[in-house]
């Protein structure tokens, strides 16, 4: 499954700086460089959060700093990261806006240069944006607030629905899980938290497009979505970043309730510059009946290390996993999903598809885990991987455990090279070499690009198309 | 001239001379039928005009109304109006013939134009209708777990709306039932034309019973040995190639 980088030569010439953006900004707020318990006391303080917030926030630098970094078996580049040299909050002092005309004109240039489209604009009313540390702008559809649905920031969650947040917060993902996700906890700000309460179904998908916009700064933002009984809802989540000179971390925390009969879909355009460490963990509690499902699409970053799970805590629940990753020049996507059944008749299906264009390489790493105790659970996984050139990389590493009763675990795997004589034959209708390696490749991931809403489905074709731009010849 | 001129053309595959010395004009408004026995260049010969990377052209030239495609890159060709319908053709997955069809023609606009989506389905409807292949087909992916004739209707319903000004069809009636062949016949009638020459690659007599050639061709050891009339057709229906061997 592996090919070696025998010829650099014929790794794609690729303009990464095609779709990357980068205005001036200017900060109120800037914690400097480097991590240290003043820093996080600095966070909190311009926060202004309670201090139970401020001891969570330094135990998980403890903690953070007892722990290793995954290295044993993820990229040997994550040593590359240097904790001392990286900004770990910046904001604008501007408070929250309510209204699109009041959002600072350099920011709405962003969000066009971003590519929200025209169309979008009058549903931005309801998106929670966050540009930079902290969200620029903030508003809500009055239906959403008619029904009771809290959508904001995560900061604001804290401080006006503790009795909501703090039940949930830190316990899908607790700080120790991960290096990365005891650093989030330290330095989070920024990111989503929603609620949905009891029976309610919110038609329209909540978004937020995120950003970040400063050299050396990460991005550490935290969101928490509980879906009560019976409530449904779908979050959308898009990345874009400017192109920086140097590496830049990002490393969110999303956390999934999904109560008994409850629905959460989480949708993710991840398009973040190629020297953006992308370190995310999430992951999904789903009670009985409940539903929750990752439609993931991985495009940007120089590194992605994310496995959205679900654990399927109650009878019946179900978790699903879709996942696009692109794996261009230099770039690896180190993807994959975690189903962890721990009740009987839970169901899990996970379809991932990879391509690996250049040297770029992408991995699946899976977990399936059903243990001695549950009876009558299903998982399905498919995996497939198309590899451009000749040097692209593409590996799978599942890993299934299987005991109980009557539990049936199906793993399906392919992988495939580019097809000359598909090239050619598009090429022989017209279409110049790039167009027809782009379309090939817009038709190996299509049917998973239809199960992402129709808004993203057409701008991940037109992420793809830049992608594949000088990917060949 | 209009139309196609191959002149003194030498192909070879892996240093293997598969076409070798060819020389052939076909004009503009004419259709020839190329026919011979399995192994004697045909299919190499078309691979090569259209400019596949593995067909090495040695030497001769290949006029396409008038100018030396000979060197350009394979969708050069085809932009310059040249079409090649495929002996197999190839699957797209997850790309419907819609959208295609709609991406080639894109390919031929003007930088900053583009295509009218209205018109165009107008278009690929009324095609649809005269080749009767149902509405719904468009909505499948190329060529994907397609008959035998479902490909070759697909391969001539890109014709049609491509609007080549010469094309090369190969094999054509290859896997085709009766209905199928009669179908795709049509289709090649409808779009014969005055602007448009036609070259017929064939194993078999049974196409030319539906598409009369102006003239037919035998090929042999990678060059034309013998052209005639339509009734040659008959001749080597009759015969077989083996007397052309001698030649």
């Amino acid at each position: 499954m592996e090919n070696p980088s025998d010829n650099t030569k014929e790794a794609l010439n690729l303009d990464r700086s095609v779709g990357d953006f980068k205005f001036a900004e200017d900060y109120a707020y800037d914690a400097g460089v480097g991590l240290t318990p003043e820093v996080i006391k600095y966070i909190s303080k311009v926060k202004e959060e309670d201090e139970w917030i401020t001891d969570f926030r330094l135990k998980a630098l403890e903690t953070f700093e007892k722990m290793p970094l995954p290295t044993h078996w993820a990229s040997k580049r994550l040593e590359e990261l240097d904790f001392s040299k990286i900004r770990y909050y910046l904001a604008k002092g501007a408070k929250k806006k309510r209204s699109w005309d009041e959002v600072p004109d350099d920011v709405k240039r962003t969000f066009e240069k971003l590519g929200v489209p025209e169309q979008e604009r009058a549903f931005l009313a309801g998106v929670e944006a966050q540009f930079d540390s902290e969200s620029a702008y903030s508003n809500m559809k009055e239906y959403l607030e008619k029904d009771g649905v809290i959508f904001v920031d995560s900061t604001e969650g804290l401080k006006k629905y503790p009795e909501i947040f703090r039940k949930y917060f830190g316990k899908v993902i607790p700080t120790s899980d991960n290096k990365f996700s005891a650093l989030n906890s330290a330095v989070f700000s920024g990111g989503s938290f929603i609620y949905v309460p009891k029976g309610v179904k919110v038609q329209q998908p909540l978004q937020a497009y995120f950003r970040i916009n400063a050299e050396n700064f990460g991005q550490f933002e935290r969101t928490l979505i509980i879906a009560d009984e019976g409530a449904e809802l779908m979050y959308m989540e898009g990345c874009t970043a400017p192109r920086f000179e140097t590496g830049t971390l990002h490393s969110a925390v999303v956390e999934l309730v999904a109560l008994k009969g409850a629905k959460i879909q989480y949708v993710t355009v991840q398009n973040w510059s190629d020297n953006v460490f992308n370190l995310v963990t999430k992951r999904g509690l789903a009670e009985e009946g409940a539903q929750i499902r990752w439609v993931d699409c991985n495009i940007g970053s120089g590194i992605t290390m994310k496995y959205p799970a679900v654990v399927l805590k109650g009878k019946q629940a179900k978790g699903e996993v879709i996942s696009i990753a692109l794996a261009n020049n230099k770039q690896h996507q180190d993807t994959g999903a975690k189903m962890i059944h721990l009740a009987d008749e839970t169901s899990s299906n996970v379809l991932s598809k990879s391509v690996s264009i250049g040297d770029g390489r992408a991995s699946y790493r899976g977990l399936v885990y059903m243990p001695e105790n549950v009876s009558n659970c299903k998982n399905n996984t498919e995996c497939d991987a198309l590899l451009i050139n000749s040097n692209s990389r593409t590996d799978t590493y599942p890993a299934v455990i299987c005991a109980g009763h009557n539990n049936s675990v199906q793993h399906e795997a392919s992988v495939s090279k580019l097809s000359e004589e598909q090239i050619f034959y598009m090429r022989q209708r017209g279409l110049p070499e790039a167009d027809a390696v782009s379309l090939s490749v817009n038709g190996f991931v299509n049917d998973l690009v239809k199960e992402f809403p129709m808004e993203y489905s057409v701008e991940l074709k037109r992420l793809i198309e830049l992608q594949m731009e000088g990917a060949v010849g | 001239m209009r139309g196609l001129e191959i002149k003194n053309l030498v192909v070879s595959v892996a240093d293997k001379r598969v076409v070798d010395g060819m020389n052939l004009t076909v004009s503009a408004g004419e259709v020839h039928a190329i026919m011979g026995p399995n192994g004697t260049g045909k299919t190499s010969l078309s691979k090569a005009i259209a400019g596949h990377p593995d067909y090495k052209i040695e030497s001769g030239e290949v006029l396409l109304n008038g100018e030396n495609i000979v060197g350009l890159q394979p969708d050069e060709i085809a932009r310059k109006g040249f079409f090649l319908a495929f002996q197999y053709p190839v699957a797209i997955t997850g790309v419907s013939i819609a959208n295609f069809i709609r991406a080639c023609l894109s390919a031929r606009l003007p930088k900053g134009e583009t295509l009218n989506p209205v018109e165009y389905y107008k278009e690929l409807y009324a095609k649809m209708d005269e080749l009767k292949i149902p509405r719904n087909f468009t909505t499948r992916s190329v060529n994907d777990g397609f008959s035998g004739g479902e490909k070759k209707r697909c391969d001539i319903l890109q014709m049609l709306m491509l609007k080549p000004s010469f094309a090369i069809l190969d094999e054509t009636d290859s896997g085709l039932d009766i209905d199928a062949l009669r179908i795709v016949s049509e289709g090649v009638n409808t779009a014969r034309g005055e602007n448009i020459g036609m070259l017929l690659i064939t194993h078999y007599h049974r196409l030319l019973e539906y598409i009369k050639p102006d003239k037919v061709h035998v090929m042999s050891g990678g060059k034309i040995v013998k052209s005639g009339g339509a009734e040659l057709a008959l001749e080597l229906e009759e015969k077989g190639y083996d007397w052309l061997k001698e030649m």
